[in-house]
């Protein structure tokens, strides 16, 4: 959008915002704008202080130094509603509805449509349905949220915000868990509200949706701005560059040759197995020292494939054998006594334990498994949690900090520690680069290898073709809930996947942004 | 909703348990029998119904019982003694129970500290304040007593439905409308989904929850009132336990302990249950009366167990996924 002349106010103005957490500075003088019919992308590393920015703006955190101007005019929001009632509605990255409620009611709490004191349930159902109806959503609005999937409780929370007549619409990693379908659908009502004159704060990792739809950028690194460019202007080299703050060390770095792989002794294998009704029978074979890549759209079965294999869920058929001998995989006990560990995707509801401290949420793993009458001593505790701190780099080097207050990617590198804690021989990986930037994807993507070459065996799933093809030594394709092909060597390639995930014809639908 | 809805397993167990005793006792299928039932769970049926919200939006009230017996002591002897109008006395206890939940509402909110402490404070409290007024029982005489306590609207078959049978249908009624209705009702959900999340959706959650104790010790005011009328009388160890019974009606009745669940009618059908099992009790005449507690007791571990066998089911299955990704 062309129509913002430098004279008139911006649409929100941040001048020398200071954040500190203890003595952690979060955010140093940063300055952020945001013109009206704009659509501006945030970027940043993990912990670049992008959550934390967004945060204050919107008066979740109150902020140590700044100002905040909507529209020229000084708005000092200490709630979460004053920065609503300002116009600055927000979607946060993990949806923050609530489960118990309908779909309706999520969409219109405390703005119900009233008569006489009383809530008209069915004028908010037809325009709850109407409103969904705008993002390509056709559901029974009076169904509870809960029992819809992460992807359209995130389309609800953006149209819950969008539909707030908000003058600043701020997205945090809006896209991360929709499909390719379903981000064109957002980019075309982003684009349509900006043309209203709305202006729009996104933030995400993927470059290639932030070359598309932004018209500016602003970049944040270590709590400090480090520019705002035309995005039309700026070669995405440069955008790294701006955003590591050194060269991007080429991530696609040779794969180790695939034959040699060929001769290690298998780690764990199963024959037929399965569960109806959630993945069909499959046979599969992890070695030491393998990558094996489970790609798929989302709901092809890949996080079930996962959960089988580490016993979160029971199988009704089939072997599984570890070293070759038989086991019983009927919960994730048998899992752990096997050495298998599992990192889920949704890491604030099934992985980290926000409120216990870095050090003993490394340590969980690890203490449960020996029992609890042989409890580790508080000084291996703390041995453990610095030794992973340090091998895996989680920021701020603070075991004694909760794990909460930590950025997405160093949860994750918690998560990692934790299993890492209990020298696994098998562990799965469920999105281990979700909802994280291009920096730590390569430092995630290091360490698999990493720890494949010390003889883990790892079972990784991911959205991000180009990542599964760096790192896997075979990659198996889902479809509907079936294993479809099993690719390996130089037969793995983005082309490939894509054929064997297309081979119905459901290509267009693909989720990888590839 | 799939499955049973909790609500309806409650009214399944309430219609088995009647035709039960009914079969047993064919006397209690009368309009004499229900309605003394009414009558004598009526400050039982509001004080759960304050309850139901208070649970619903993810805390607990365990002050409620010491509340109705401040009450009944409050108003017998501001009528009795200090010579107040009854009328008077009524607004004045109602006002005093309701500042006295809206200051443990914002006790709670303001230093975030767990409704079970702060609650258990006041119950002390209230339950202390009324030993400070009298120790002994005070019996009130007033004219408006044995008028409230005679009037009754005839229904076929002999049955009294009494005026505080009558006020407590109202309130559970106008209960239900307003946690079902209105958004305050949504608000009461909402606070039991998820603190955070609906104050990032702009629920002002402070407000809400001094409203929301308010409510319930307003509820406990009223069913103090209806207790004095009920036993004509005040006395400080009244209702001791009661917040107890009250929580066992709310959980029987369907309404989940950790909040975001629940109903009105529900917790209604719940105290019914109870007013059956203490009916059946007393149609027996040989059991002795703590047999209630225990039928109580047992039936309250199997609806725990059966919430806990539904949340489990409910946490399974994604419903739908979108569009073509499915």
């Amino acid at each position: 959008m062309e129509n913002s002349p430098d004279s008139a106010p911006p649409l929100l103005e941040v001048r020398g915002i200071s954040k500190s957490f203890g003595a952690v500075r979060a955010l140093q003088e940063v300055d952020f704008t945001l013109r009206a019919g704009e659509i501006h992308a945030l970027l940043g590393e993990n912990g670049a202080g992008k959550s934390t920015l967004i945060k204050v703006v919107t008066g979740v955190f109150p902020r140590d130094a700044g100002i905040v101007r909507i529209g020229g005019e000084e708005i000092a929001p200490r709630a979460a509603k004053a920065a609503l009632a300002a116009g600055i509605a927000t979607v946060y990255q993990e949806v923050n509805l609530l489960p118990n409620l309908s779909v309706a009611q999520n969409l219109f709490l405390d703005r119900q449509p009233m008569r006489f004191g009383i809530v008209r349930e069915s004028d908010m159902r037809r325009r709850a349905k109407a409103l969904l109806a705008d993002f390509g959503l056709d559901i029974d609005v009076a169904a509870l949220l809960g029992s819809y999937s992460v992807a359209i409780q995130h389309v609800t929370a953006i149209a819950r915000a969008v539909d707030l007549s908000a003058r600043v619409l701020i997205l945090d990693e809006p896209t991360a868990s929709l499909d390719r379908h379903e981000v064109e659908i957002l980019f075309g009502i982003m684009r349509q509200l900006a043309k209203r004159g709305i202006g729009i704060v996104f933030v995400s990792h993927f470059l290639d949706q932030v070359y598309e739809i932004s018209d500016r950028i602003t970049v944040l690194r270590n709590g400090r701005l480090v520019g705002e460019r035309e995005t039309g202007s700026l070669p995405r080299l440069e955008l790294i560059r701006m955003m590591l703050g050194r060269e991007l060390a080429e991530t696609t770095s040779a794969r180790a040759s695939a034959g040699e792989h060929r001769a290690r002794e298998v780690c764990a294998s199963f024959e037929n197995y399965g569960k109806a009704g959630y993945v069909a029978p499959f046979n599969l074979e992890l070695r030491h020292g393998e990558v094996v890549g489970l790609a798929g759209l989302l709901g092809s079965g890949r996080t079930e494939t996962a959960r089988l294999v580490f016993g979160a869920e029971r199988a009704d058929g089939g072997l599984a054998r570890v070293e070759g001998a038989p086991v019983r995989l009927q919960s994730p006990r048998d899992g752990v006594r096997h050495g298998f560990g599992y990192c889920p995707e949704e890491r604030k509801t099934d992985g980290i334990v926000a409120e216990l401290t870095v050090r003993e949420n490394i340590v969980l793993a690890l203490q449960a498994k020996r029992g609890l009458h042989r409890p580790l001593s508080r000084r291996e505790q703390d041995e453990i949690a610095r030794r992973y701190v340090k091998m895996l780099d989680i920021r701020p080097a603070d075991p004694e900090r909760p794990v909460g207050l930590l950025s997405g990617g160093n949860q994750q590198k918690v998560l990692l520690a934790r299993w890492l804690a209990t020298s696994p021989r098998l562990l799965v990986l469920d999105e281990p680069t979700r909802g994280i930037d291009v920096g730590a994807h390569a430092e995630i993507i290091r360490l698999i290898r990493e720890l494949c070459d010390d003889g883990l065996s790892l079972l990784v799933i991911s959205s991000e073709l180009d990542e599964i093809v760096t790192y896997s030594d075979r990659v198996v394709v889902l479809r509907d809930r079936a294993h479809v092909e099993e690719l390996a060597g130089e037969a793995i390639d983005v082309g490939n996947i894509l054929a064997a995930i297309a081979a119905d014809g459901a290509a267009a639908a693909h989720e990888a942004h590839a | 909703m799939k499955g049973l809805p909790p609500v309806l397993i409650t009214a399944i167990v309430l219609v088995a348990g009647f035709v039960l005793c009914a079969v047993q006792f064919p006397n209690i299928a009368s309009t004499r029998v229900v309605g003394n039932l009414l009558t004598d769970n009526a400050f039982l049926g509001i004080v759960a119904t304050g309850m139901t919200f208070v649970i619903i939006s993810g805390g607990i009230d365990l002050s409620v019982g010491s509340v109705i017996g401040f009450t009944t002591v409050f108003v017998a002897l501001a009528i009795d003694r200090w010579g107040m109008p009854p009328l008077v006395a009524f607004v004045a206890i109602l006002a005093l129970s309701a500042a006295f939940g809206a200051a443990m509402g914002a006790v709670i909110h303001v230093f975030d500290l767990p409704p079970f402490i702060v609650t258990l404070a006041g119950m002390f409290l209230a339950r202390g304040a009324s030993f400070l007024l009298s120790t002994e029982s005070v019996p009130i005489t007033a004219p408006v007593y044995s008028t409230v306590s005679d009037f009754a609207l005839r229904m076929p078959g002999g049955g009294r439905l009494t005026a505080i049978a009558i006020i407590m249908l109202v309130i559970v009624i106008g209960g239900a409308l307003l946690l079902h209705l209105t958004r305050f009702g949504a608000n009461v959900y909402a606070l039991g989904g998820s603190r955070a999340a609906a104050s990032l959706m702009g629920v002002a959650v402070g407000k809400m929850t001094v409203k929301i104790y308010m409510l319930s010790s307003l509820l406990a005011g009223i069913a103090g009132i209806v207790f004095s009328f009920y036993t004509s009388a005040g006395y400080s160890l009244s209702a001791v336990g009661v917040e107890l019974d009250t929580i066992a009606a709310v959980v029987i009745g369907g309404t989940l302990l950790t909040g975001g669940q629940g109903s009105v009618i529900g917790t209604f059908l719940g105290v019914l249950i109870q007013g059956l099992i203490q009916t059946y009790i007393n149609f027996d005449g040989t059991l002795s009366s703590w047999w209630t507690k225990i039928a109580t007791g047992v039936l309250l571990f199997a609806f725990i167990a059966l919430q806990q066998g539904l949340v489990a089911l409910a946490r399974r299955p994604v419903r739908k996924s979108l569009g073509a990704a499915t």
